[in-house]
């Protein structure tokens, strides 16, 4: 192939790839509008994570897997009413049952969200922080390989909640789940939003989060603040494992592992505590991971890493996180 | 010193008679085992220093026992893969060949481990607790995914054909190897002040501990093991892929020193045996019972139970010694506050 004269001296050398291998402006922008949906669900699950650490300052390593039961706890039920024959097309689920399955997994999130807060990280609490995170890396194995022996390893499909098709919006097209995957993540970050500046509880949350101990002194149940950290984050996660899967019907007990470990990095990066952060986060590493994915789709697994390297380098504090607490 | 070097020499002879030994009379399913378990000792010793004496949680492991191994492979086994240049097979023919080219090629896998572990030390180690453990798994997941790009060396398929070098003889050489001087150095000014740091890192600098230059130093030791274990490893697999040195990996080798008890050496040594004999064991109830996978839960739930009612692990920071075990004899006269 010859090499198109003059092209690295008039554009530089980091674009000669971009004309080389013919991406072009359009498809970066396609690759933006993927990431918004991509990043939408880190962002969804990054939250529990900086809402967890908020409190406790807990790596909770079992939040991806959180994620993934959210998947099975629609997958089963749905199996069970009908929805996935053995054999023949599957039928299309109504919508008010898609909202009972959304439902039913956030309930089983949310209980198993606390039940690990319980029993696992409840009588860690005055140990140290490593016996408390080498817990958390406990629970998921155990969640993961649990997980593996109750479902098995092998990839399971998912129910039809709606018929994918792809949906033009001026320069972009892009699937109507991953519309779907946006629209809900914007209005339960609405959601989430209004409850933890709004409403009691979660003036509770944001007093634990700021001083746990002068927020026991003035009266407020750290305990049960916490199961309900627990089990708000667990929520907002189990939504973005029921989206994910109705987007890729790809269900495995190990799902939750890469996607948990991104989810975190998405925190680390908009700033750990910080819930705007998270959004913000999460949305940044989709957008970057799908762009690099544009040339190379192993490499934009290394993305996140790279990225979270460098935020612990340069500005630990993340995006928009406070700075000046003892946190690094 | 003199004394240290005597033993090494006696010791690294009882290896050599005992690789006669297992290699004559003892089934191959048993000596694989035994040596799975020198490298696992290998691992956590190597861990201990950085994990355990040191204090600084690195979950990165994995990623050095990568470099070592694929380095160190680079050099003993013929490389085949397809160039697309000049669109044929090539086959480069390794640059040590023979049992006593391993050394060099271990070493060599160790040295680029131990290179690595400078890089990443260097800047990482300002971080703290579990910020450095999240980027030291970011570094081993960055590892995974640059040799999964790496199509010379086989890329997401693995490596095939390692020449079986790894044998009793070797893997318990270096396991003596990393256990001397894993000892002294406990007992040396550095490994004291190694202690210090993981105590109080402040404490220690203001006593004229330079912090940063002792963890980075502890840092690459480490590293350097680990890239040894991973030469030795993947000698004895014969075959190595990016998945066998995954982010579970370093979970296994941090369980094996949190079961054994967060710095103590021979808690890392006893950590590493059982963990390694004990899913052989348990592959035997697995499949009695039926239930596959039930090995990793076992797993899972002895780390939480063990941290919830026994965080120090299971020897704390003591040293399993003659003396430890006569204290504990019934009728002995030795009794506590004495040693």
């Amino acid at each position: 192939m010859p090499e198109p004269v003059g092209s690295g001296i008039l554009f530089g050398a980091p674009v000669l790839p971009l004309l080389d291998s013919g991406v072009t402006f359009e498809a970066i922008l396609q690759q933006v509008a993927n990431g918004i949906a991509k990043g939408s669900v880190y962002a969804l699950i990054a939250v529990g994570y900086t809402m967890v650490y908020g409190v406790l300052q807990l790596i909770n390593f079992a939040h991806g897997e959180v994620y993934m039961l959210g998947a099975y706890a629609s997958y089963y039920p749905a199996k069970w009413l009908g929805y996935m024959p053995d054999a023949g097309e599957k039928p299309k689920v109504p919508l008010v049952l898609i909202a009972g399955l959304f439902v039913a997994s956030m309930a089983f999130c949310a209980t198993l969200g606390m039940l690990i807060e319980r029993l696992a990280y409840r009588p860690l609490r005055n140990s140290s922080r490593l016996a408390a995170l080498i817990t958390a890396i406990g629970v998921s194995l155990l969640l993961q390989n649990g997980g593996q022996m109750l479902f098995g390893a092998d990839p399971k499909g998912f129910p039809r909640f709606m018929d994918q098709e792809s949906v033009s919006l001026g320069p972009v097209a892009l699937a109507n789940t991953k519309i779907v995957i946006i629209a809900v993540t914007a209005v339960m970050m609405t959601g989430l939003h209004l409850f933890v500046q709004k409403t009691k509880p979660g003036a509770a949350m944001r007093a634990c989060s700021y001083d746990m101990r002068t927020a026991r002194l003035m009266g407020i149940n750290v305990d049960r603040t916490i199961a309900l950290t627990f089990a708000t984050g667990s929520i907002m996660a189990s939504v973005g494992g029921v989206l994910v899967a109705m987007d890729q019907p790809r269900l495995t007990p190990l799902m939750g592992l890469l996607m948990g470990l991104k989810a975190f990095v998405a925190a680390v990066l908009g700033g750990i505590g910080s819930i705007p952060g998270a959004v913000l986060g999460g949305l940044t590493l989709g957008v970057a991971e799908s762009v690099v994915g544009t040339w190379s789709t192993t490499y934009s697994e290394a993305v996140a890493f790279v990225i979270l390297i460098l935020v612990l380098l340069v500005k630990p504090s993340g995006l928009l996180g406070k700075s000046g607490r003892e946190k690094v | 010193m003199a004394r240290m070097f005597g033993i090494l020499i006696v010791a690294i002879a009882v290896t050599f008679g005992l690789n006669w030994l297992l290699d004559s009379f003892v089934d191959d399913y048993v000596v694989r085992i035994i040596n799975l378990c020198g490298i696992s000792i290998i691992l956590a010793v190597s861990l201990n220093v950085i994990n355990g004496l040191c204090g600084q949680f690195s979950l990165g492991h994995a990623g050095f026992m990568a470099i070592g191994a694929y380095v160190s492979a680079y050099f003993t086994t013929t490389l085949r893969y397809f160039d697309e240049a000049q669109a044929k097979y090539v086959a480069i023919e390794p640059v040590f060949a023979g049992q006593w080219g391993f050394v060099p090629a271990l070493l060599a896998g160790g040295l680029a481990a131990a290179a690595a572990g400078a890089v990443v030390g260097i800047p990482t180690l300002r971080l703290k607790g579990d910020y450095l453990a999240i980027a030291t798994l970011g570094f081993g997941e960055i590892v995974t995914i640059m040799i999964t790009n790496f199509e010379k060396v086989g890329g997401a398929n693995g490596l095939p054909g390692l020449p079986a070098y790894s044998n009793t003889f070797w893997i318990y050489s270096f396991v003596v190897l990393v256990v001397m001087l894993s000892w002294a150095l406990q007992r040396s000014t550095f490994g004291r002040a190694l202690i210090a740091i993981r105590e109080n890192e402040l404490a220690a600098e203001v006593m004229g501990i330079p912090a940063s230059r002792l963890k980075v130093t502890a840092f690459i030791y480490g590293a350097f093991f680990a890239g040894v274990a991973g030469g030795l490893l993947g000698h004895l697999l014969q075959t190595i892929s990016p998945a066998t040195f995954n982010f579970m990996k370093s979970i296994e080798v941090v369980v094996m020193l949190v079961l054994g008890g967060l710095g103590s050496m021979t808690g890392a040594i006893v950590g590493a045996i059982v963990l390694t004999v004990l899913p052989e064991a348990l592959r035997d109830v697995e499949s009695s019972v039926g239930l596959p996978g039930i090995r990793m839960v076992v797993y899972a739930l002895v780390l939480i139970l063990l941290m919830i009612f026994r965080p120090q692990g299971v020897f704390g920071q003591k040293e399993l010694s003659l003396k430890l075990l006569r204290r504990l004899m019934p009728g002995s006269k030795d009794k506590e506050g004495e040693a």
